[in-house]
């Protein structure tokens, strides 16, 4: 038994946090939000630089990492400092489909994903589907030697930025069966493809797709035809470990800055948190910190068993109940100043709310778990 | 024992209900309902409605031109104009300020300021919050010092509700510094446009603009601007905050929330089926309605109380913090309902022209989570409301 980071991933660690304790502050972040990318390429080509995305790919894949505990450093960090830039969408889910499912050809935009020159959206979601992996509406019918693709994709992260969208579409069967969903490589700018883009709550932006007889070559399929599922769950699983990393770490943060504030600020002529009822409240964030910190190493150290999905699911709901505690009760033990759009936990907060949005809130990955779990 | 409301009670109802029908206008009910941002225009639009009526000031005494309504019928009232979705009346002037003038304010500033917040021509603002005075409002630093007959004001105040609207703000200053903190704090009633006044915006986590700072210096207040006494402010501030308690529990507005709720989950879906069907959904929205219920009890009880002479005890405390964590928990259930859509930045889709993106309920839910973290922050914070239940209770 073994619960400290190997080397390597120590190393990660450390150089991550460096580099985002000295360039990613509150002020530079928040410009950043409301710029009109939502994202900085500076930031994103220097983190590609530091091995952020390499980290997240196996030696065989391409990369340096790639195993549960390499997503987990990699996203803790990211969270921690409220970095928006769309890793999680470029890399885990883009870049970890085509190095699952993609021939030679496809794998050389891999590459350039890596190096931090290409960015990509994975387009799945539809209006309705909600956390349903396998609800898909959208179709994909041959025609010779060609594909037409139609169908609306909602809440695409990072659509306008990315060079080609991920983009699953049904080739048989019903819209939640999981036989029959296939992927595609689509350039951003193919014709049909339109989208209609937007900010998020919690900073960067997001599409809503609609491609209209959308015509791609046969050979922009990744993988083979209607057996697109189990990729996506694959990607999906380390997605979540990326997203309870990134909440665990942006839920570091706000207890920190709870900490900070219940010991500087005075009321009644004494620190507030020399007050029982707020020093008690404090207490109780800690002690749920540690349940969320065993939570993802729980899910991190059983990414590549067969028990993943379960452990997910388990750490998911913990980590999204844990997450709305400490968000809450953060803002509420600082009172007004935490509502204000330019103080740090009022980004950390909503970035820890909004990990509860994708792929699946706490209620969704309960009944998963029970699931599993009876299975 | 009966829990019914007694005839004359339901004719008034049915009265203000029938009001509501006829005079509120669907664009601003629309623009309520979906939680779109009211302008001044709009607030103001819907007070002259009001006080068309007589109906603008339900607290106030008959000789000063209000309703002088009891307690069940204001209650009444709010809670059929919040499920009707009309404006909230903004409070500021009608029932923060001017029930301290009725009570302190000499004859001059009653006949001259009274008629003025009824008819609109004044928008008050409260200067009471400092940087360093929040909890602890009584340990204030913005200073009023005499000067012939002016007062020369110096300081800041904070979290100042729509004061870019508001010509005039009532403040808490400090006239003696040398005294305990509560015998040195005088009221006073500013101009806003007075030199020396800068209004700055705070901009809210979910991008709104409805707080501010307000930054004194060497601002120049006619000393007949004072209410009653020196040194006597603490005093009239308590006295505010202990009588407009009414609708503390937001009854009305968690309704409304619960209602929208169950629409917004009856059109989602989960696992093929609509979302209000979803076991672990369903379990809790059927906590919070329970809670509610026994809450909107609680309230009848004490306005009852109230309505027979007796004044509201930590009762008001209590049916504080109980009303927001059941109006946050509600805030919480929208959100979780509309799912991915909860993730969409509202700013393109509630103001402007855009469609909306997603299903139209789901652009608000966001900001009104994150928004309404405020309500057991502001106006006492929880925490300030559950010491002093202990305190009474326990005879501190």
């Amino acid at each position: 038994m073994n619960f400290d980071l190997t080397e390597e991933r120590q190393m990660l660690q450390d150089t991550l946090r460096r580099y985002l304790s000295d360039k990613y502050d509150t002020e530079t972040r928040n410009k950043i939000i409301d710029s009109e990318e939502g994202m900085s390429a500076e930031i994103w080509a220097e983190l590609a630089e530091l091995g952020v995305i390499g980290a997240l790919f196996t030696e065989e894949q391409g990369g340096f990492g790639g195993f549960g505990f390499d997503v987990s450093t990699v996203f803790e960090e990211l969270g921690r400092a409220g970095v928006v830039e769309p890793f999680l969408d470029t890399a885990v889910l883009g870049g970890g489909l085509i190095a699952r499912l993609g021939d030679d050809s496809q794998k050389e935009l891999f590459e350039e994903v890596i190096a931090g020159s290409l960015h990509l959206a994975l387009a799945h979601g539809e209006p309705v589907s909600r956390y349903d992996l396998s609800y898909v509406e959208s179709t994909a019918k041959a025609n010779g030697d060609e594909i037409v693709l139609n169908g609306r994709k909602s809440v695409v992260v990072n659509a306008e930025a990315a060079g080609q969208l991920i983009v699953s579409a049904r080739e048989s069967g019903d819209a939640a069966d999981q036989d029959g969903i296939s992927l595609f490589l689509v350039p951003a700018d193919t014709a049909g493809l339109t989208m209609r883009g937007y900010p998020l709550f919690a900073g960067g932006r997001a599409a809503e797709v609609t491609l209209d007889e959308v015509k791609i070559p046969a050979s922009a399929r990744l993988g083979e035809a209607g057996k697109g599922f189990a990729a996506l769950s694959d990607v999906i699983a380390v997605a979540d470990v990326a997203l309870a990393a990134e909440a665990l770490g942006a839920m570091d943060t706000a207890v920190e800055l709870t900490r900070d504030y219940l010991t500087q600020r005075k009321q009644f002529g004494r620190p507030i948190g020399s007050f029982q009822a707020l020093a008690h409240r404090y207490s109780d964030l800690l002690i749920e910190m540690e349940q969320a910190r065993s939570a993802v190493i729980n899910a991190a150290g059983h990414l590549e068993t067969a028990d993943a999905a379960r452990q997910n699911a388990s750490t998911r709901n913990l980590i999204g109940r844990v997450g709305r505690l400490v968000a809450e009760e953060s803002i509420q033990m600082h009172g007004g100043i935490a509502m204000t759009k330019e103080y740090e936990l009022a980004h950390i907060a909503k970035r820890i709310v909004m990990c509860d949005h994708r792929f699946g809130d706490i209620d969704y990955h309960l009944e998963r778990f029970i699931e599993l779990s009876a299975a | 024992m009966d829990l019914n409301y007694t005839e004359e009670e339901i004719a008034f109802r049915d009265e203000v209900r029938a009001f509501l029908d006829e005079k509120l206008p669907k664009e601003l009910s629309d623009k309520v309902a979906a939680r779109d941002h009211l302008g001044k225009e709009d607030m103001e639009r819907w007070h002259a409605i009001l006080n068309e009526k007589g109906w603008l000031a339900p607290n106030w005494p008959k000789k000063f031109g209000g309703a002088e309504w009891n307690a069940v019928q204001k209650h009444i009232f709010e809670e059929e104009t919040a499920r009707a979705n009309a404006p909230r009346i903004v409070p500021f002037g009608l029932s923060m300020l001017a029930p301290v003038l009725q009570a302190f304010g000499s004859k001059e500033q009653q006949d001259y300021y009274l008629p003025r917040i009824l008819n609109g021509e004044d928008w008050w603002c409260q200067g009471y919050s400092e940087p360093g005075a929040g909890s602890d409002l009584a340990s204030l630093k913005t200073r009023a010092v005499r000067d012939g007959d002016h007062y020369i004001v110096n300081g800041q105040k904070t979290w100042t509700t729509l004061g870019q609207y508001a010509n005039k703000i009532f403040c808490l200053v400090r006239t003696d510094p040398d005294v305990k903190q509560q015998e040195g704090i005088s009221f006073l009633l500013i101009d806003m446009d007075t030199p020396g006044i800068e209004v700055r915006p705070i901009i809210l986590l979910d991008g709104v603009h409805e707080v501010n700072e307000v930054f004194f210096d060497d601002v120049k207040v006619p000393v007949e601007n004072l209410v009653g006494e020196e040194n006597k402010g603490w005093t009239y501030a308590k006295y505010l905050l202990t009588h407009e308690r009414t609708n503390i529990a937001g009854v009305g507005y968690s309704q409304a929330g619960l209602e929208s709720v169950k629409r917004i989950a009856r059109a989602e879906r989960a696992n093929g089926k609509p979302l209000i069907e979803n076991p672990q959904f369903a379990a809790r929205l059927a906590n919070v309605e329970i809670d509610l219920m026994a809450m909107s009890t609680s309230n009848m009880r004490i306005i009852s109380k109230a309505a027979a002479g007796q004044a509201p005890g930590v009762e008001s405390s209590m049916l504080k913090v109980k009303g927001t964590i059941i109006r946050q928990e509600i805030n919480d259930l929208a959100r979780r309902a509309v799912g991915p859509y909860a993730m969409p930045f509202p700013s393109e889709t509630v103001e402007g022209d855009n469609d909306p993106i997603g299903p139209d309920y789901a652009a608000p839910v966001s900001a009104a989570y994150f928004n309404n973290r405020k309500l057991s922050i502001f106006g006492g914070s929880n925490e300030i409301q559950r010491g002093i239940i202990a305190k009474v209770k326990m005879g501190g």
